[in-house]
């Protein structure tokens, strides 16, 4: 077959005389073709973290081969930031907050959306992703003088909570909408009720423990954000990893440690987020 | 649990819930003050303070500052950055989608791909910049690009790396959606793949790309920490100006022009996404 496709050099050619042979040939030009993208694309994507790995392996000399910038991560201090290692763990405990809370503010009040006030469905869809549309550089404008208000009570950066929840709830209500259209809300509800339960048992014990992949789903896209963020930290002058990152690399040009702690940074996100796509895929049918 | 009493069932949950002392709505308070005190209230005051001049009073010409030159630099500045790394985005994405679509639908290949996509496309940020930085940039190991710092270029080719991760999950929905049915139908009639393209499947196609385009735009417009962390001297795009308007309090005279140019953005991301959802309800119809 390969050699009378081989024959064949125009394809009007192919399709009047041979079609088994055109499609033969089509295929095979095909996989040429995806391979050829697979390759280039791979390239891509993997090079410029390669590069960084590499960099952050590198040694005193150039070319050398060293652990120094990965030990430090632990006990890096910049001139006129705090300790590295505070910085990370303040990100962590953020990440932690902004989870709880963006849970016990979304799911009780999805559930009961769904449940009891209906009309309500389109307004809370619209709400959770306006953030979509609102860049993060614009919110913050207008989050000015709400944390001057803030900063009266509590100077910590971890009031960064308020706005990171902001920011996760496209995420998160699209991850609990998927997990909540999976399961028959109204019978369960019913047969709870029927059976004595309060609405808070219903919401609580009876329908969050059914969307379990919803709700991981939503914390890991959370957690993988609140890692990520820069924007809002930066402008409201707190101080959390990718902004001691920032201000590590402006005042110490060509610190291993920045591309050490980027990397690990970015290994945790990958692994939150790659748990995600492949637990999510186990129970079929997400997204 | 005085509540829960008088309504038997959750099937009728609206007129239930009105008639009671407590209204279910109330149920929702807490999720909704929320929103609008970290969401709604920032949006109101960039509105508002975007129309008054720093002592408090009403000005509503300071709208005709983004046609000042200056502010129109930054404004076109990011126009341009958005429409490169969105096409090259959009088109290197749509080819990547392709060849993901093409292949077998349970492979390994396609469901790698699909779940780095999901990473990468979330892989803005400062750590975008350090990598590209330490690959092609002053102190690269590939190569030392000359035109690293060069604007647009330099960080168009940066931005374009979490654009076709973008791209691929919102177009391949897309790709998937075209039946093979189709394509044998053209070629029983006699099309070439030209043909096919040209008449078939790229007008099916092209609601879908356009919407992924504008979301792509969209995007790249909102993207602040990558290129703060490529370039932090030059100004070069509206979040950058935003930025040293708030922290330098130097602008424009007699305008907040941090709340000018935020709403401004404002404008543009809301004519954007208004086009992305037209398009995307247009490319629905195939796709059922």
């Amino acid at each position: 077959m390969a050699a009378v496709t081989a024959l064949n050099e125009s394809p009007a050619a192919a399709s009047a005389g041979q079609p088994r042979g055109m499609q033969v040939r089509r295929r095979r030009r095909l996989n040429v073709f995806r391979y050829v993208v697979f390759t280039v694309f791979g390239l891509f994507f993997a090079l410029p973290l390669l590069a960084m790995l590499r960099f952050s392996l590198e040694g005193a000399k150039l070319g050398t081969w060293s652990l120094t910038a990965w030990r430090q991560i632990a006990s890096f201090q910049g001139t006129g930031v705090p300790p590295l290692i505070s910085s990370i763990e303040l990100t962590l405990e953020l990440a932690v907050i902004t989870c709880v809370v963006m849970l016990v503010l979304l799911v009780p009040t999805m559930i009961w959306i769904r449940l009891r006030v209906q009309w309500l469905t389109r307004t809370m869809e619209v709400l959770c992703l306006l953030p979509l549309t609102i860049p993060a550089i614009v919110l913050v404008v207008g989050l000015g003088p709400i944390y001057n208000r803030i900063q009266h009570y509590e100077l910590s950066a971890l009031m960064l909570f308020w706005v990171y929840v902001i920011l996760a709830l496209p995420f998160a209500y699209r991850a609990l909408a998927a997990g909540l259209s999976a399961i028959d809300v109204t019978t369960l509800s019913e047969a709870a009720r029927s059976l004595g339960a309060s609405w808070f048992t219903v919401i609580v014990r009876v329908i969050a423990p059914n969307m379990r992949q919803a709700i991981l789903n939503a914390l890991l896209l959370t957690a993988a954000l609140v890692l990520g963020e820069f924007t809002i930290a930066y402008l409201l002058l707190y101080n959390n990893l990718q902004e001691e990152l920032y201000s590590i690399s402006r005042n110490t040009p060509n610190a291993g440690v920045v591309y050490s702690t980027s990397f690990a940074a970015l290994l945790f996100a990958f692994v939150l987020l790659l748990i995600l796509s492949y637990a999510g895929r186990r129970r079929g049918g997400r997204g | 649990m005085a509540v829960a009493a008088t309504s038997e069932t959750g099937a009728r949950p609206s007129r239930a819930g009105r008639r009671l002392a407590a209204p279910a709505w109330v149920g929702t308070v807490p999720f909704l003050a929320y929103v609008a005190v970290f969401l709604l209230l920032p949006t109101g005051i960039v509105v508002v303070d975007s129309l008054k001049n720093p002592n408090g009073a009403w000005a509503f010409a300071n709208v005709t500052e983004l046609g000042n030159p200056l502010v129109r630099g930054y404004f076109i500045g990011s126009f341009k950055l958005c429409v490169l790394s969105s096409v090259s985005g959009a088109v290197f994405g749509a080819i990547l989608a392709y060849a993901i679509a093409s292949g077998n639908p349970d492979g390994t290949v396609r469901r790698l791909y699909i779940a780095v996509s999901g990473v990468l496309a979330q892989f803005g940020g400062v750590t975008l910049a350090f990598a590209f930085l330490v690959l092609i940039g002053p102190i690269g190991l590939l190569i030392h690009a000359s035109w690293y710092f060069d604007f647009p270029w330099g960080i168009g080719l940066i931005y374009t790396y979490f654009q076709v991760p973008l791209m691929v999950l919102v177009f391949l929905p897309a790709i998937d959606g075209v039946k093979v049915q189709w394509r044998e139908a053209s070629e029983n009639l006699g099309a070439s793949a030209w043909q096919y393209w040209r008449y078939v499947g790229g007008p099916l196609l092209m609601p879908a790309f356009l919407g992924g385009l504008l979301l792509l735009f969209a995007n790249a417009l909102s993207a602040f920490a990558t290129i703060q962390a490529w370039e932090n001297q030059i100004a070069y795009i509206v979040p950058q100006q935003i930025s040293t308007a708030l922290s330098s309090e130097v602008g424009l005279s007699n305008v907040n022009t941090a709340d000018l140019l935020a709403l401004g953005m404002v404008i543009m991301v809301a004519i954007v996404m208004t086009g992305y959802a037209l398009l995307q309800r247009r490319a629905a119809r195939w796709l059922r």
